[in-house]
């Protein structure tokens, strides 16, 4: 309608080129250099008054070299993160069901009262008195985890999953040697998450492998043969990391605490019976809770985690430095052990420096007061039934390894792909184009090709409808014989997929400016 | 429910789609006596009424910036530019995770390729990670790292390395050896030679140390190198490597680092970024993730994940590390910070730092009775009071300024430095400030 100067009103030919630009850009995808190709060592985005430095007191160790970074006006810099930031995925922008990791909505009161100053600057050693309102959050979110988990006692300072796991395991060794045991083994079913038997093995014990039974769950008739005088303690993840409810968990913690030992639950997966079930119920000994799943402290790229463990009575004496105390006073820190000695504790030692991760609990704990025990018990509904949701609305044309219900996750292995020449990578890679982050791929382990899906109960139904239209159509796809499209993706991603294999073989890990390389 | 997208109808809708008649049979496989627990707690709350029980509690603490404030001792208090704030909280790199699909995450991959080179370059090391939890656990994983490395299994820490960090390396690493602790001696080089021998991995050596003490490496690298051990630095105050020669240059083998200082807030001790750097040769034996650059299938430069083989995630049982997530943010934070400081404003800001610190040294040692323990130092320092300084402090905070952290509150057990404070100036005090400590503390003496 507009077209009045000979501007061609349709797309013609042009859609079908490939598309090739004399920038490299293509339209909102820009290619960006290092920091290290674009700043100068003379430039810097930060105003500094000059100061006279006459004299100093470095004892003749003042720097000799320069160091060589680069520096960045700030137009430059927010040009350049901003960029950086638009070729990353992320739950705020599309559907990201990463089995396993919880990827669900972050909600943004959540980041607005973290950064209240009397949370985020205060300094984790200024006097006690002036820190009162921040020990009081510490110990109300403390109050909450142990009541939702049923457990008596929690150690708030790990600071992410597998921080928390190591702190459980030290217990369980400070509490054999209470008892002058020497234990050695650690029960790990094959499924685990692979922290699990890294951190077994960090404290010194030997993992032993428990396989599961055809139900995708501990085959409990293994378990009890395995153990024995010198088994330490499992570490189990309940619900599973094939999504499954461990049915038998009280039949096992009645069976592991009969051979003497303790039982370790990864609660990695707790956001799926979270307000539903009290894992104290169950017969454990200690849990994980990893706040930035459960809790839906932001994953920030990769981090950082909380993962306070909850302990039962038999291991809460054993809880590392530092102690969260109150008292008429008002609220206390032991950190120092010969104090929680003659308080009558015997701390494990200390996981960190400092309190644990303050700006993770501020975050948790809004998290946990915004949706109150009833909104509690609807996520982990929400959360089911999505995941059921996909299952059954999948489970024909896809490959389910296990009978439902599911708990949060829906697990489907590559049995539908056989003699299609698409595999689970390539499903995977083929939904990047589609908008989709991919789920967690060949994992767990003990089902091949595995894709473990976790919708959250953030998505809406009409998300998942669209990403189940999508699962279908690509499946009908590959079994139709054409797996041409499904190699070559991503096509429409910022990358085509990268050579890994190169990267381990001669890694380059920083850059090196030219004239060195 | 707010975050809650599912209405009644869409439920109901998804549980005919299921074929059963209520969610209760999806949870069927939890045991009975499991199923129905009561919960002492209040129901869902609204945004205004979650924010006014925060902010409650929020007010119940004395920020730093509300009045002078010359804490340090592991958590330093700087300016960071509002652009870093904003930068982090972008979605895309808020509400992402780990990038194991790296051709949707080429802006973290690409961020952690830059950090990596930033902390090499700081540190003087060849290579660097994706990032630790902390500097304590960072120190903590280079003990097992030196202990692999060597095939030994006895470190040495110094024992002017922060106490937490001690305490930290004794619980995560003392199942794997010995650990052997230095003398105290706040404001000298505590000898640790003659406790290096030929079952000794390693020596742990904080610079500037736990005081405030600043010391040349190379004498005890050298030490260290001679009995076939390595030597790991310990750097808690990242601006100080702005002035100072970086342990790399002073021979260290490995660095283990708080990356706090360096866009992220004191947030009562965490979440804060763990530093760790190394030489090339020791590169097998590093913990924790690392991105490196490759190729896609058209030619375009990239970044991945990368030397995985490492992790736990493959390894299991025979990984370097059971760490999985790290402090992405955080590191993310810190090289946004290091991106807009470039050479110049690090070298600038540390030149203030110490500035600062030297004034409020001059000021603070001319009172009668105040004597300055550490003569060498950077941005930080100790006192040695005529009182015991959990008093002075306490009637300091009274009159509204956090004056430094105790030594007895990091060594509890150690009489000789009851009357220690320990002293932290940055740029963010002003003249203003030191004027009123120097006043205030003059009073209290009185």
């Amino acid at each position: 309608m507009m077209n009045l100067q000979g501007r061609p009103s349709s797309f013609g030919i042009a859609d079908k080129a490939p598309a090739e630009t004399v920038s490299g850009h293509r339209g909102l995808d820009h290619e960006e250099k290092l920091i290290f190709e674009i700043g100068r060592s003379d430039v810097s985005g930060v105003d500094l008054p000059p100061v006279d430095l006459a004299a100093d007191r470095l004892s003749g160790l003042a720097r000799k070299q320069p160091i060589g970074l680069a520096g960045l006006t700030e137009p430059q810099a927010m040009r350049h993160y901003v960029r950086l930031s638009q070729r990353n995925a992320s739950i705020d922008a599309s559907f990201y069901p990463l089995g396993s990791c919880t990827m669900k909505h972050n909600p943004r009161l959540n980041e607005k009262l973290a950064r209240l100053p009397g949370f985020a600057d205060i300094h984790p050693l200024q006097p006690q008195k002036t820190v009162q309102g921040a020990l009081c959050l510490i110990a109300e979110l403390a109050r909450w985890l142990k009541e939702l988990t049923g457990m008596p006692a929690v150690a708030m300072t790990p600071k992410a999953g597998a921080h928390g796991e190591l702190c459980g395991m030290l217990a369980i060794r400070a509490a054999l040697a209470a008892r002058r045991e020497t234990r050695t083994r650690i029960l790990v079913p094959e499924s685990a998450h692979g922290t699990n038997p890294a951190t077994a093995a960090s404290c010194g014990f030997t993992v032993e492998s428990i396989r599961a039974a055809e139900d995708g769950r501990v085959d409990l008739g293994a378990l009890k043969e395995a153990l024995g005088p010198d088994v330490a303690g499992i570490m189990l993840t309940n619900p599973n990391t094939c999504g499954l409810f461990e049915r038998d968990m009280i039949a096992i913690a009645d069976a592991v605490h009969a051979a003497g030992a303790y039982f370790y639950c990864d609660g990695a997966n707790f956001n799926a019976i979270v307000g539903r079930v009290k894992p104290g119920d169950l017969g454990i000994d200690a849990m994980h809770i990893n706040l930035h799943k459960s809790f839906s402290t932001p994953h920030g790229g990769g981090g950082p985690g909380a993962g306070p463990v909850v302990f039962s009575e038999r291991l809460a004496p054993f809880a590392p430095l530092p102690l969260f105390m109150s008292d008429a006073g008002g609220f206390r820190l032991i950190e120092d052990m010969e104090e929680a000695r003659a308080a009558g504790l015997t701390p494990l030692g200390r996981l960190c420096a400092f309190h644990g991760q303050m700006g993770m609990f501020v975050r948790a704990f809004a998290y946990m007061l915004s949706h109150g025990r009833d909104g509690l018990r609807q996520v982990a509904e929400d959360a089911v039934l999505s995941a059921n949701y996909i299952l059954a609305s999948l489970k024909d044309v896809m490959s389910a390894p296990y009978e439902g219900p599911c708990m949060h996750e829906a697990l489907f292995d590559d049995a539908f792909l056989k003699d299609t020449g698409v595999t689970t990578l390539d499903i995977a890679k083929r939904l990047i184009d589609e908008g989709f982050h991919p789920m967690t791929v060949y994992f767990p382990l003990v089902v091949h090709g595995a894709m473990l899906i976790e919708p959250t109960e953030t998505e809406p139904k009409a998300t998942l409808d669209e990403f189940i239209a999508v699962m279908r159509a690509l499946a009908e796809e590959a079994k139709d014989g054409h797996p041409e499209r499904f190699k070559s993706a991503p096509l429409l991603a910022p990358r085509r997929r990268l050579d890994e294999t190169a990267a381990a073989r001669k890694p380059v890990l920083r850059w090196k400016p030219e004239s060195t390389t | 429910m707010r975050y809650l997208p599912l209405t009644t109808d869409d439920r109901s809708a998804m549980l005919a789609k299921i074929g059963v008649s209520s969610v209760e049979e999806l949870f069927r496989d939890v045991p009975a006596t499991a199923r129905a627990p009561r919960f002492a707690l209040p129901a869902h709350a609204g945004e205004m009424e979650v924010e006014r029980a925060l902010a409650r509690l929020a007010a119940q603490n004395i920020a730093a910036g509300s009045g002078p404030f010359f804490c340090g001792a592991g958590a330093y208090r700087h300016h960071v530019p509002a652009s870093v704030d904003h930068l982090i909280q972008r979605s895309e790199f808020l509400t992402s995770y780990t990038p194991y699909q790296p051709e949707i995450a080429q802006g973290t991959l690409q961020v952690l390729f830059e950090f990596q080179t930033q902390v090499a370059l700081i540190t003087g090391m060849e290579v660097a990670n994706a990032s630790m939890y902390d500097g304590s656990t960072a120190a903590a994983e280079a003990v097992l790292m030196a202990h692999r490395l060597t095939g030994r299994n006895r470190a040495v820490l110094s024992g002017h390395l922060h106490p937490h960090y001690a305490e930290t390396v004794r619980t995560m690493a003392g199942l794997a050896g010995d650990i052997v602790t230095g003398p105290v001696a706040a404001g000298v080089a505590d000898d640790l030679v003659p406790l290096i021998d030929a079952q000794t991995s390693c020596v742990v050596v904080q610079n500037p140390d736990v005081f405030g003490f600043l010391r040349d490496l190379k004498p005890i690298a050298e030490a260290v190198h001679a009995k076939g051990a390595l030597l790991i630095a310990v750097v808690t105050e990242p601006v100080s490597l702005g002035l100072v020669e970086s342990p790399g240059a002073m021979d260290a083998d490995i660095v283990a680092g708080e990356g706090q200082s360096l866009g992220n807030g004191l947030n009562f001790g965490g979440p804060y970024v763990g530093l760790f750097a190394t030489r090339e040769k020791f590169l097998r034996q590093m913990p924790g993730r690392l991105a490196g650059q490759t190729m896609d299938a058209q030619g375009r430069r990239g970044f991945v994940l990368t030397l995985s083989a490492r992790e736990q995630h493959i390894r299991r049982e025979k990984a370097t590390s059971n760490i999985c997530t790290n402090s992405g943010l955080c590191a993310l934070a810190f090289s946004i910070h290091l991106a807009l400081l470039g050479e110049a404003g690090l070298t600038g800001l540390a030149r203030i730092n110490h500035a600062r610190a030297l004034q409020l040294a001059e000021r603070l040692s001319s009172i009668p009775g105040v004597e300055l323990a550490t003569s060498a130092f950077f941005n930080e320092f100790t006192l040695k009071l005529p009182k015991p300084a959990a008093e002075i402090a306490d009637a300091l905070a009274d009159r509204g300024i956090i004056a430094g952290v105790r030594a007895s509150r990091l060594y509890p057990h150690r009489p000789e430095l009851r009357n220690h404070l320990i002293v932290a100036a940055t740029e963010t005090n002003t003249d203003a400030d030191i004027d009123a400590y120097g006043r205030a503390l003059a009073e209290v003496l009185a």
